[in-house]
């Protein structure tokens, strides 16, 4: 990365896999076009970086509650539109196949290859009761305002 | 056409076919061409207007049996 690169910005606030799949293929692109991208992952987003296994850490009970009710990593998020209980998400995932797209997890392991700086927001961290060694490795934690530095200095700014 | 590296993205949808690309670039030299093969229906605009961005020279195109083909000179 070079401080003369373009930027681009997205802040994945919704947590519906139709929603996360548009944040990450248009930050793989930005990366394509050589640009530093960043994704802030802020309140329900932050479920698409959450480990697929079961991470044991101390938490009270509302955490508990929380982590318990909320999809637990890119692969279980639903559908914002057609969810069908279940069945929407499955057949996305049928379809996209049939068509060679990547996967939602591909496309974040893909992002991360391509140097896309995954950042996870603190404080709704702490409001959901969501801990780092949840979250995926390599990711890193700030607030606004690291946001708005590099939203300041970029032209594509995205709110998903 | 001459090209110096054939990338076949056939098949390959959004976004990989700019993704691919980009990596194809980084590996040649400059003034090299790199030949791209895809079938996403985007990738005439994509390719285009990535070249346009990225100041690499898209030199021509042209579609064969619905394989679009590009040749792009490296900055």
């Amino acid at each position: 990365m070079t401080m003369n690169n373009e930027k681009t910005t997205i802040v994945l606030f919704s947590g519906e896999l139709d929603k996360a799949i548009a944040a990450f293929i248009i930050a793989n692109g930005a990366a394509a076009y050589d640009h530093d991208v960043t994704i802030f992952f802020t309140f329900w987003g932050l479920n698409a970086l959450r480990k697929d296994e079961k991470v044991f850490v101390k938490k009270g009970f509302l955490e508990k509650m929380f982590a318990k009710m909320m999809p637990r990593g890119a692969n279980k998020l639903g559908l914002s539109k057609m969810h069908f209980g279940g069945m929407g998400p499955k057949m996305i995932k049928h379809v996209m196949k049939k068509h060679n797209a990547l996967s939602l997890p591909e496309l974040i392991e893909l992002a991360q290859e391509q140097g896309v700086k995954l950042v996870a927001c603190t404080m709704t961290m702490d409001l959901l009761g969501l801990q780092k060694e949840e979250l995926l490795d390599g990711i890193e934690y700030a607030g606004v305002a690291a946001y708005l530095g590099d939203a300041a200095d970029a032209k594509v700014n995205l709110f998903i | 056409m001459n090209s110096d590296k054939i990338l076949d993205a056939k098949g390959l949808a959004c976004p990989m076919p700019i993704v691919r690309t980009k990596k194809s670039i980084a590996e040649l030299e400059s003034g090299q061409v790199l030949e791209v093969h895809a079938t996403d229906k985007g990738a005439k605009n994509d390719l285009a207007a990535w070249a346009k961005s990225t100041g690499n020279e898209l030199l021509s195109h042209a579609e064969e049996n619905g394989v679009y083909k590009f040749w792009i000179k490296k900055a």
